[in-house]
Formats: C-alpha cells, structure tokens, sequence
C-alpha cells in the first residue's frame, strides 16, 4: 500500500511554455495546421484565394479609365474592367440629379455629418454634441435649401418649449404631467401663429437662403445616406420605447407595440414602399404635397424600429431579473432605473444585433429603386440604358458594392471597438 | 462577546398584521403578525421554501402581498407608487447574488441612488461612497468593475451601495450562501459591525453563530407560518416545537 502522506518539499518555479507553442510557428500549428482536416481546408482554401485573384487582379488593375464609351473599352482590350463608366458619371452616383453647381452642398453635408457623429460615437468628444444637435436642421437647410429661417424657427420654437416647460418646473409647479401638457400647447401656439410672422420678420431683416432643391433631384448615395442615416437615427428610440412598451404591465400599451411590430415585421418593406410612394396619397387631403423622400423616410425608420425593439427585447431578456430587484430597492423610478441601469446592459448586450440591424437598414436604402427613386443601384439601370454604356454591369455594381462596403465594414468595426470598450468583467 | 441591548427603542419600525401572500394557487405566506421595533436585529431561518425570502421581499414590496397590511415606517405599502418609491429608498437590502450594477464601478454603484433618488451632489454623494466603501474595508477598489472583484468584496460593495442611500432599515437576503467558506466571514464581520452600530436589521440566514451573536430575537418559518419566536439563547437552547427540534438538529447536527 502506497502512503498518503505528502507534503511539499520544493516549491516549482513557472518557466516559458515550449517553443512550438508561442510565435509565428505556434501560431500556425495551432489556428491552420492543427489536425489532418484542418491542413487539407488550408491549402484548398490558399488554393481558391489565389485562382480568384489570379484573374481579378490584371482585371481591375488593367482596366481603362478614359475611354467614352464601353465600345471603346471593348475595341482596346475587352479582358480588362472599363472603369471609364465610373469616370464619366461618378458625379451622378454621389449626387444624382442634384444641380452641378450646387454639388458642394450635398458634399458639405457629408462632411458635417462627420464631425457630427463624432460626439456621438466617442464620449472624449461629448462637449461637441451640440453640433450633433444643430447637425439634422443643418443638414436639410444644406440640402434642400430654402431659407435658413424656417428651419432655425423649429428649433427656437422647441428651445422655447423646453425653457417654458423648465421655467414652470422650477417656479411654479410640481407636477410634471400638467406641465408637460401646458409646455406642448404653448409650443402649439408658437407654431400656429408665431411662427409664420417670425420667419417672415426674421427673411425682412437678415434673408439667408439657399436656392430651393427638390426631393426628385435628390440621388445616388446622397439619398442612400439620407434615408440610411435619418432611419437609423430615430429607429433607434422608437425601437427602445416600443421594446419597453412591449415588456409593459398595462395591457394597451403592450398591445399597441406588439400589434405594431408584428405587422411591421409581417409585410416586405417593398409593401410599404410603395404604400409611401402610393397608397399614401389616396388617404391624405387633396392638395397636401408631402415630401416623397419623407415618405420613404418614415416608412423605412417603421421598418427597421420593429426589429430594433424584438432585438433590445433579446438584451432586455438577457438581463438577470436581480438588476430590476436591485435597482428597485434602492428607490428609482421605473424610468431612472430603465435609464441608468437596464437599458445600459440591455443595450450592451445587444449591440450585435443592433449593428445588424444597422447595416441591413442601410443596404435596403437600395429597395428605393423599386419605387423610381435613383439611387446608386437605381442610377446604374439609367446609366446602362444609356447606349454608350449598354451592357456594362460588373464595373459598375463592383464600384457600388465597394461604396457600401466601406460604410457597413465602418459599423461593424466602431461595433467591435465599443463592444472591447464597454467589456467591464476583465 | 457581549451584546449590546440598549439599543432597542420602543418605536415600531415594521408593523405586519394578518399578512398573506399567494403565488397563483400557492398560499406562500400565512397570516404572518410581526412587529419589529428600531433597533432591533432579527434572524429569520427556515427550510428552504417556508417563505422566509418572500416575507422580507414583501417588506420592500419586490414581492406584492395581497391580505393583510405592512406598515414601514409609519407610511403603508399600498399601489400607491410614490409611496412605494418612499419606503425602498428608507429600507436597504441586499441580495444572496449581489446584483450589482456590472456596467459601473464600484464607486459609481455606491453613488447612483443618492445622486439620482436623493439628489445629492456629486461631490457629496462621493464622499459618502468613501466613508461607506471604507466602512466595509475596500476603499481601494472603488474604481474597479464588480466582475474584476471577489464574491466577498462584491457583497461588501453591495452592502455599502446600501448604506449610502442612510437607511433606517437593512434587510438581508440570504447575503452568504452564494459565497466561498473563506469570504463569509469577512461578509459576516461587516454585518455584525452594523448590528453593533444599532442599525435595525431583518436578516434570512442559515449562519447561526452569526445568529447567536447579534440578533436579538430569531424567528422559525416553516409552510408559510411563523412557527416559533425566541431570543437566540432560549431558542436554540429549549426549542418549543417539535418542528423546529427537527430543523436545528438537521443544520446543526453535523
């Protein structure tokens, strides 16, 4: 019989793992040459890599860029890409039909838009989110021109709001509700019959316009970031309220928010599209001329606001009941403890599916085309009927995936850096 | 250690008459009576399912009763969701998990409610996360993540989040179970400093020397029912009911 006994006599020191595991060589035994299958995937894949590049590079690296028309690609060498499309009318794909000589416009609003999410997506610039706010009312003025007035007046006429409702707050009264309600008629009147007089005082003093563009002229990845942006910005709130709605304890909320998201995410976005673009028309008043890009807006913002409330509802889902308890004990409202503790996590965790959200909002800004609005994919239908240009495709819907590559490779890799960001257990 | 008894004043802290809960069919609380006055520290134990972590729940209203009253404090716990709000920001608890908020440190954990529910400055507010995290002996991790923190530690922090919001009453939920032998007591230790502080606490617990130390009354539930209510000497000494017997032999017989 062995002994049991033991105690230890030299304590072992920790020394570096073997040399075959660390370095260029560990790391390649061990993520593509780890076991007989993983050898053979490794060099069919190397395989396939390097016979699709094969021929794509020479392609793309060949190809003609100033040739008038795709005949004379043809007639130069018809193995290489004739990218001279792209040359001659990549103003039509940023801008559409948007006036040449006001092509600054559209350019100066990317570039705000920008410095605008900046404070958003990095909290270190959080003292610039003034201009995240100013940025919307800055963006349509650019956009669609008209007098910088009547866009200033909405935001004076809800500053005003908001002071009224903070004035009766802090003086007068206690409740909130009723002060709500008093704030939102005062802005009522402000808008019904003030504002209309301020703007025309304030054209006669100092007029600021911008000649006037229309919604139609408005194309190409102007108007897929028009529509991406403007519905991932206000899907995003409407999808949490309607996640919360759809959590509620009173039963008509709860019934409003899932009748509404399964009947949204029941119908093809195509559906609604041309509802907006259609239907739309048949319900309001004779006369009323509301914008077709709102329209679009709107609808799409629907759309991508029920998936965002079923995907925070998977984050709301995820939380451990403990963090409700929790907060609750302490004394916070339903809403703080909603602001401060749920939705923080909620969100968090969610922050996959939220970005997917994202991105497959801003590539559907394509289905646009449907309803004979030109965006890039919309532009290269007109550009191949065009008879120079008859017959191209690959270049084209090539340049145009790369364009929106580059934004969705963008939100997915802000998603992982804030995902790395917010990790707190290590 | 001799315990300190003058600290029990005759002010009704909790007042719970004729009290009965059910979860759908389940009858989970029976017309509990009880009456606990400032000051004063009681344990509560029981096997698990007598309803011994639903009672105190019900106290802070994470549970709603549906017969009988509980007055905390003077003020009723009624629907009514202002006085709701009142009683949770007088009443501290703390949980068997912890339920720390992992998204903040442990400073921002500490500093949350006062700043948000008793609009305290943040300065001050600050300060008395500090005094609290020291309280409980880990200043020094204020500005880590409850993940990067032991379960002790992560307990400590959640009875100091606690005292910050200055409650009248600390309810304890089981608060050592989840832990490793080598952290209940550094857990254990922070409570009793309170009871010695004369803080007026309830806590459901199966730590009998703890019980034995500071409570000054420990309370038996079984099926519901209060079954048995002595000071600790008597009651683990002369045990009246055949039920208790049983469950004291059972936790204390190995």
């Amino acid at each position: 019989m062995t002994k049991i006994a033991f105690v230890r006599k030299k304590e072992i020191p920790p020394s570096p793992p073997p040399i075959t595991e660390v370095g260029l060589i560990g790391w390649l035994r061990q993520n593509l040459f780890s076991s007989w299958l993983n050898s053979i995937l490794t060099v069919l894949s190397v395989y396939f890599i390097v016979i699709m590049l094969w021929d794509f590079i020479p392609w793309a690296y060949g190809g003609h860029w100033n040739t008038k028309s795709l005949r004379e690609c043809l007639d130069l060498d018809p193995d290489v890409a004739c990218f001279s499309v792209l040359a001659a009318r990549w103003k039509q794909l940023l801008f559409g039909l948007y006036p040449a000589e006001e092509y600054w416009r559209p350019t100066l609003t990317f570039i705000f838009l920008l410095l605008a999410i900046v404070p958003i997506l990095f909290p270190k610039f959080f003292r610039f989110f003034w201009f995240s706010i100013i940025y919307p009312g800055l963006a349509v003025w650019l956009l669609w021109g008209g007098s910088v007035w009547s866009i200033s007046i909405v935001y004076i006429g809800l500053t005003l709001g908001v002071l009224f409702f903070l004035t009766l707050i802090r003086r007068y009264l206690k409740n909130y509700m009723i002060a709500a309600i008093l704030a939102f008629l005062f802005t009522a009147v402000f808008f019904l019959f003030i504002s209309n007089w301020l703007v025309g005082l304030l054209n006669a003093i100092l007029p600021i316009n911008l000649p006037f563009v229309e919604s139609l002229k408005m194309g190409g990845f102007t108007l897929s970031l028009i529509v991406g942006v403007t519905g991932i910005v206000a899907s995003f709130p409407i999808g949490i309220l309607l996640a919360l709605g759809r959590q509620s304890n009173l039963p008509v909320i709860k019934m409003i928010c899932v009748g509404f998201i399964e009947f949204i995410r029941g119908v093809p976005l195509i559906t609604l599209l041309f509802v907006a673009s259609v239907l739309l028309n048949y319900f309001l008043p004779p006369g009323t001329n509301f914008d077709i890009v709102l329209r679009v807006v709107i609808m799409v913002t629907l759309f991508s606001a029920a998936y965002m409330a079923e995907v925070i509802r998977g984050g709301l889902a995820g939380l451990p009941l403990g963090q409700h308890e929790a907060s609750a004990s302490l004394g916070l409202t339903y809403w703080q403890s909603q602001r401060l503790i749920i939705m923080p996590q909620a969100l968090k965790i969610s922050i996959p599916g939220i970005v997917n959200t994202f991105i497959g909002l801003f590539k559907d800004t394509t289905l646009v085309s449907i309803i004979s609005l030109r965006d890039p994919v919309g532009l290269a239908s007109t550009i191949r009927a065009d008879q120079k240009w008859n017959g191209i495709y690959w270049e084209l819907y090539v340049a145009i995936g790369l364009m929106f590559f580059i934004f969705c490779w963008g939100m997915s890799q802000y998603s992982q850096y804030l995902e790395r960001k917010l990790k707190t257990d290590k | 250690m001799e315990k300190t008894k003058i600290n029990i004043t005759d002010e009704v802290a909790i007042h719970i008459s004729d009290m009965n809960k059910w979860f759908g069919n389940f009858h989970v609380l029976r017309d509990i009576n009880l009456e606990v006055r400032r000051g004063e520290r009681i344990v509560v134990c029981g096997p698990s399912g007598s309803g011994k972590s639903t009672l105190i729940r019900c106290i802070n209203r994470l549970e709603e009763h549906q017969k009988g009253s509980i007055i905390v404090d003077g003020t009723e716990l009624t629907t009514d969701l202002k006085n709701i709000d009142k009683i949770r920001s007088e009443v501290g608890m703390v949980f068997q998990h912890f339920n720390l908020f992992p998204h903040l440190t442990t400073l921002e954990n500490c500093t949350l409610a006062p700043m948000w529910v008793r609009e305290t400055p943040e300065k001050e507010a600050t300060e008395i996360a500090m005094e609290m995290l020291e309280k409980v002996k880990i200043p020094e991790q204020a500005h880590k993540y409850p993940g990067q923190l032991s379960g002790g530690q992560q307990q400590r922090v959640a009875i100091a989040r606690s005292l910050c919001m200055k409650p009248r009453i600390m309810l304890f939920d089981e608060v050592t179970s989840a832990l490793d032998p080598e952290m209940i007591k550094e857990v254990l230790d922070t409570m009793i400093q309170l009871a010695e502080e004369g803080m007026t606490m309830i806590c459901v617990t199966h730590e009998m020397g703890f019980a034995r130390q500071v409570a000054d009354r420990v309370i038996f539930m079984d099926d519901g029912q209060i079954v048995e209510q002595n000071e600790p000497e008597e009651f683990f000494k002369n045990p009246k009911s055949d039920r208790t017997k049983l469950f004291l032999s059972q936790i204390l017989g190995h």
